[in-house]
């Protein structure tokens, strides 16, 4: 066990100030249990991306709090000093493109979290390796991104987000530029991940093809969101 | 921690390759005229070494002979051998114009020596081919960048002449290869009028009633006699006797002879410091010019391949990279760039220097300099870069 989900309070964020202020977050609620999966989902404009860079530690909140695990990371205008180890060791991220670092071979672009993180490159690369081989996609660990199809590549990101056995993932339409049958493959294996790794995933999506196979699904609407129980429909 | 500079440039090697070629045809550039410059210093003094003279004596209120015209009787060299402290004194003159051979003509500075041997002030110090000058007239010893050979007939003015010596790198202040003949045919040289000059220099003393007085018979064929001698020379080269500095000896002939006396110090002050100081200046300028178009186009280059990584850097942010790990990855692709440059810029300037027409001295302090140069600018034409990658927001990543 990694740790212990994260749960959200009263999260609110303003852009601007005066008459040109915006609450994009009017008192946001939320929590994910480790091993779980849940949806996120909303119109465009809705606040989704802000939430999500609030809950990727990119963004500050106005107001609000904000724990992780044990750890309290924002409360009412206080944050804890470093975001940016904070992002390294205890989130994950998984985009709708892969991302991955063109320049650094498959093992190392999945390593580089922990070698930034200060561990010895012999121990990042294998615990890279691990994760690469329950993806299985240890076969490609030596062949750079470019090599790689769109499913391989989107499997890497997700073991590159698994690396530091962060507490909570956060996955930004990773389906989006898949088909159903590879989309449905890939919420497969972050379901797979958040059990064996009991890490807590937030999966913001549009795509209809995988919004089914949530048990439990945040609707957010108005910069505030309202909880929902999901199909939970089986993709295996 | 791996290095991601490195692993950038060997994933986008040819990319780095050919723009470190690009920036090494500069810097190759840019060292060659630093050469240009070294190679005029270097000039001057073999100009001064070779003359093998401790003492120049020239006329007076002059600079002469190299940066000046200077004018002396060419007797004077009898008194100063009698002035204490003088080892051994000799004509020389200098006159720098276009020697020809067969077809083609060669720019050359022709110097006027006493035929003697080696050792004697104004003599070529050594001969890689032939021998010393001998005779008094029409025999020459040429340095091998004039291009001529043993045996060649050469020309200059109306007289023509046998190489029978070559020497080497025997060079003017401004790199012309030197031709040496016999003082006598140089002086002639110098004044040498055409034969239509001649007659109507002639008529025209005939003609002025001071030189052609009916009571004074033989007076105008003296006159006319003194016209077609040259008795001047430019320089009376000294060598100083063992146990006297150039000063002590100098100063007697200033005083006494009332002409003007320049040690080998003096002297390259003014090769140095006047006569090739303008083209070191021009030379400086284009350094200049050059440095700042370098890093004009190293920051032009990094700036462009780091707005080319955004969403990586803005990943690499994301995952929570530090800023000085981005900036030393930027920093070191700069340097990288830099250190490509350079070597091929050294190797460039190291093939084509010896195909410049005048002496290009690469000197290794130079490069050295050069090096260090190459990577202040890389690193500060990286600071543009570093500026754009620090600004990025992760959140780019995100989107949204």
């Amino acid at each position: 066990m990694f740790g212990k989900g994260i749960r959200i309070e009263g999260l609110r964020k303003r852009y601007g100030k005066g008459d040109t202020a915006l609450d994009a977050l009017k008192g946001v609620d939320m929590q994910v249990a480790p091993g779980e999966v849940v949806g996120l989902i909303g119109p465009s404009g809705s606040g989704k991306s802000t939430l999500l860079k609030c809950l990727g530690a990119v963004i500050e909140p106005t107001a609000g709090r904000m724990t992780l695990g044990e750890e309290v990371i924002y409360d009412d205008g206080w944050k804890i000093p470093d975001l940016r180890a904070l992002r390294r060791d205890k989130i994950g991220f998984v985009f709708q493109a892969p991302y991955l670092i063109p320049f650094l071979d498959v093992t190392d672009n999945v390593a580089l979290l922990p070698m930034l993180a200060g561990h010895p490159n012999a121990e990042s690369r294998k615990r890279a390796l691990e994760l690469l081989e329950a993806l299985d996609v240890a076969h490609r660990a030596k062949a750079m991104p470019s090599q790689l199809s769109g499913g391989e590549q989107q499997r890497v990101s997700i073991a590159r987000a698994l690396v530091n056995r962060p507490p909570v993932i956060l996955a930004d339409e990773p389906t989006a530029p898949l088909d159903s049958e590879r989309a449905l493959a890939v919420i497969r294996i972050l379901n797979q991940m958040a059990r064996q790794y009991e890490t807590a995933i937030i999966v913001v999506t549009h795509d209809e093809k995988i919004i089914p196979t949530f048990k439990r699904i945040y609707h957010i609407r108005d910069g505030k969101t309202q909880e929902e129980a999901g199909e939970g429909r089986a993709f295996e | 921690m791996i290095s991601l500079a490195g692993r950038d440039i060997l994933h986008s090697w040819g990319k780095f390759v050919f723009t470190g070629v690009g920036l090494g045809l500069l810097i190759g550039v840019t060292l060659t005229m630093a050469g240009v410059y070294r190679g005029m210093v270097d000039d001057a003094k073999v100009l001064l070494d070779n003359s093998g003279a401790d003492l120049w004596v020239v006329q007076q209120d002059t600079l002469g002979p190299y940066a000046e015209p200077s004018s002396l009787y060419d007797d004077v060299y009898r008194t100063i051998r009698g002035m204490p402290g003088v080892d051994r004194a000799a004509n020389i003159t200098y006159l720098t114009m276009q020697v020809r051979q067969g077809e083609r003509d060669v720019r050359a500075m022709v110097v006027g020596v006493v035929p003697g041997g080696p050792g004697e002030p104004g003599q070529p110090g050594y001969l890689i081919a032939g021998r010393q000058i001998t005779r008094s007239h029409y025999e020459a010893v040429a340095d091998v960048a004039t291009g001529f050979k043993l045996g060649e007939r050469i020309q200059i003015r109306r007289n023509h002449y046998a190489v029978v010596g070559l020497t080497r790198r025997m060079v003017s202040s401004g790199g012309d290869p030197m031709v040496f003949i016999p003082l006598k045919d140089a002086q002639e040289a110098q004044f040498l009028k055409d034969n239509d000059a001649i007659a109507q220099q002639r008529r025209r003393t005939a003609g002025n009633p001071a030189f052609n007085r009916p009571g004074t018979p033989g007076l105008l064929d003296a006159v006319l006699a003194s016209q077609s001698i040259n008795p001047y020379i430019n320089s009376v080269l000294v060598q100083v006797k063992p146990g006297f500095s150039p000063e002590e000896v100098a100063k007697p002939i200033r005083r006494w002879k009332r002409l003007q006396v320049y040690t080998r110090v003096q002297m390259e002050e003014i090769l140095i410091g006047k006569l090739i100081a303008t083209a070191a200046k021009q030379i400086g300028m284009f350094l200049v010019i050059l440095a700042i178009v370098s890093a004009a186009i190293v920051a032009f280059i990094i700036y462009t391949l780091t707005l080319g990584k955004i969403r990586e850097i803005a990943v690499l942010k994301l995952i929570g990279t530090r800023n000085r790990t981005i900036a030393g990855m930027i920093m070191q692709q700069a340097l990288g760039l830099g250190l490509i440059g350079f070597v091929v810029g050294k190797i460039s300037a190291t093939f084509w220097a010896p195909i410049f027409p005048k002496y290009v001295l690469l000197e290794p302090g130079d490069a050295l300099l050069g090096f260090a140069g190459v990577f202040v600018i890389c690193a500060l034409a990286s600071v543009l870069a570093i500026r754009a990658a620090l600004k990025v927001d992760p959140a780019e990543a995100i989107g949204g």
